[in-house]
């Protein structure tokens, strides 16, 4: 049932045309932020509006789209996007990481490796990583173009003298093609390396900061570290209670009052492929 | 057996029903109309239009019944709505010179040109519930005056212009004005912006930092110079016919506050200027922001500028309630894979904090 009285993807060709441009200079300079005029839409500001522009200026009649939300297919918010695009677009969906050819996420990369035929689409709250150290955004504009990175090592190395380790969990800051700093969005640290040389194009939109920016195909992301306190991800020291996985990104589930907990990926989609793979392994035997 | 949460589709389709169904409330209670929410509850229908930035009387009014009289959630609908509209060129600027005045006061002179116009006011009522409202329906009229007021009415702050003592207010015509709802902000402000972000930001939002001027935080010495209500003409001029057409009235109030004085070496000491507008009857609204407009032009007449209502880019990022509203509800989404990370380097330094404890009490 596509919605009437809208333009495919709801957004007007001009916008589209508008964030297209945007797109190519983010693509240009990858990790800078483009300053770009985000549309109100009928979704509210800092849930998912920056990459719900995103995903309706590039979106074709033909493409898959996915719409995951911290891993999930099935979140409330992830169903409601998926739901908006499949209203005024009209255009397949899926929950599987293969056979999207636009993934819009939050908070997650898929641990399904991506393909040069796929784009990944992130929601930023928060565009600007040096935010936290400078609130005033005409002072961390001059900071990266002066490539002025300095407080943000001192606010990691601030980690490292009060806790002994670097103590960012998610949103983890990356630097990009050896240039600008970049905020992952609060993806956790786990998937930064997935953000590295990955052959999809990267696309972030923040809505309410009206900021775009992209990681081309291929392109060297790395976590700010130091040396003697290398970049290391989380780990568990159990496998996925359902899909028995230990390369997956494990969420906490509290299974009882007294608190017991198992642990389950976040990816559903990976999860339940893996569950159902093993159970025909099985069924074959 | 656990099964992971589905947040599914049918689970937010009823909850969306359940919201329908509260929102008629009490089926024996008669449905609210359109024409009563935009007859009787004006107050609500022009700040809507206002943070909208729509003028649409019964399109506010619907945003009103929709949203179960929560004003930001009707501003919300009304903007999503506005941005669909396509844009076909810009009016002409009004002249609040020549508005058909239903009010209009002073609190700089006792008396001017065309007299102190009350007009409909809550001001000097006395706030005390009145019981008969709640029972009868009778329809108040009110005396008409005996002849109708003067068709032009000066504008105080051009009165005092005449004299010099007043900064003068010239449009720059050879710059295109700004569009906030088209262009990212970009700072230091420009004028043109300021006042349309403060046009329609979040009235609480703007009354709050307008009484934070007036208790030190940025004082500028506001006098009301004129508040003036009435309906005014839009005039538009179409490429195809080269003179402006008049496509209908729409009301305003419009606040222009008198402020304290500067000089320079090159410029004798005048009073500055702060100025506020906003659609239909909205004079708290359009006091705050012309206090909040001279609060900001701090930086630009050489002022000290170190409190926020004097900050633009405090100021500009924060007052607007749809974008506020959006990030801040949004902690009601799931946030489990980041807190998941929390939870795992919490445990982390927890561990480490306690090896390091038991190495110090070893002897």
């Amino acid at each position: 049932m596509t919605e009437t009285g809208y333009n495919f993807a709801y957004l007007d060709e001009q916008t589209k045309r508008m964030i297209r441009r945007s797109l190519l200079k983010a693509v240009a300079i990858p990790g800078h932020q483009v300053p770009f005029g985000s549309r109100e839409m009928p979704l509210p500001y800092g849930w998912g509006t920056g990459g719900i522009q995103v995903t309706a200026a590039i979106l074709g009649a033909d493409d898959t789209l996915k719409v995951i939300d911290q891993g999930a297919d099935d979140t409330t918010n992830a169903v409601s996007i998926r739901k908006f695009f499949a209203r005024t677009a009209g255009v397949a969906t899926t929950g599987a990481t293969d056979e999207a050819t636009i993934i819009q996420t939050r908070h997650r990369i898929p641990e399904t490796p991506l393909s040069e035929s796929q784009t990944l689409v992130y929601q930023v709250p928060i565009p600007e990583p040096l935010r936290w150290m400078e609130p005033r955004e005409s002072e961390t504009r001059t900071m990266h173009a002066l490539e002025e990175y300095g407080v943000m090592h001192v606010s990691l190395y601030e980690d490292v003298a009060r806790h002994g380790q670097i103590a960012k969990t998610y949103d983890y800051p990356v630097q990009v093609a050896d240039r600008y700093i970049m905020s992952p969005s609060p993806i956790p640290k786990f998937d930064n390396p997935k953000m590295d040389r990955c052959p999809a194009l990267q696309l972030f939109g923040a809505g309410r900061e009206r900021r775009l920016y992209a990681v081309p195909p291929y392109t060297t992301v790395r976590s700010l570290d130091f040396e003697d306190h290398p970049f290391h991800v989380e780990s568990w020291d159990a496998p996925c209670a359902l899909c028995g996985a230990t390369d997956s990104y494990l969420d906490e589930i509290i299974t009882d009052d007294a608190g017991s907990r198992m642990l389950v990926c976040s990816d559903t989609d990976y999860c339940s492929r893996r569950q159902t793979s093993t159970t025909r392994r099985r069924a074959a035997s | 057996m656990y099964v992971s949460v589905k947040g599914g589709e049918q689970a937010i389709d009823n909850a969306h029903q359940w919201l329908a169904e509260s929102r008629r409330g009490d089926t024996s209670v008669p449905e609210l109309s359109l024409a009563q929410i935009r007859e009787q509850l004006a107050g609500s229908v022009d700040r809507v239009m206002t943070e909208a930035s729509l003028y649409d009387v019964d399109l506010a009014a619907l945003a009103i019944k929709q949203a179960r009289g929560d004003l930001i959630e009707a501003i919300f609908l009304l903007r999503a709505y506005r941005t669909t509209l396509p844009r076909f060129g810009y009016s002409e600027p009004l002249d609040t010179a020549s508005m058909r005045i239903r009010r209009r006061i002073s609190a700089t002179f006792k008396d001017l040109p065309g007299g102190q116009v009350l007009g409909p006011t809550f001001d000097y009522t006395h706030r005390l519930l009145d019981f008969q409202l709640a029972v009868d329906g009778k329809a108040p009229t009110a005396p008409s005056a005996r002849e109708p007021l003067p068709t032009s009415m000066p504008r105080v702050t051009d009165m005092l212009g005449q004299q010099g003592l007043i900064e003068e207010e010239l449009a720059d015509d050879s710059q295109p004005v700004g569009d906030i709802t088209r262009e990212p902000l970009d700072f230091p402000s420009k004028r043109d912006v300021r006042l349309q972000a403060l046009a329609r930001a979040d009235e609480g939002f703007l009354l709050g930092m307008a009484y934070s001027s007036q208790r030190g935080y940025g004082r500028n010495h506001p006098f009301a110079g004129e508040i003036r209500l009435g309906e005014i003409a839009i005039e538009f001029t179409p490429e195809e016919l080269g003179f402006p057409v008049e496509l209908g009235e729409i009301t305003v109030t419009e606040c222009q506050m008198v402020n304290q004085f500067t000089g320079s070496d090159a410029a004798p000491p005048q009073f500055t200027r702060g100025y506020g507008l906003g659609f239909g009857h909205c004079e708290r609204k359009a006091i705050s922001m012309a206090l909040t407009d001279r609060a900001l032009r701090s930086r630009d007449l050489g002022e000290p500028a170190s409190a926020p209502a004097q900050d633009d880019e405090f100021m500009l990022y924060h007052c607007d309630n749809i974008q506020a509203t959006g990030f801040v509800e949004h902690l009601k989404l799931p946030h489990y894979v980041d807190f998941q990370s929390e939870l795992a380097m919490l445990r982390a330094l927890r561990q480490r904090h306690g090896q390091e404890t038991d190495k110090e009490q070893q002897p």
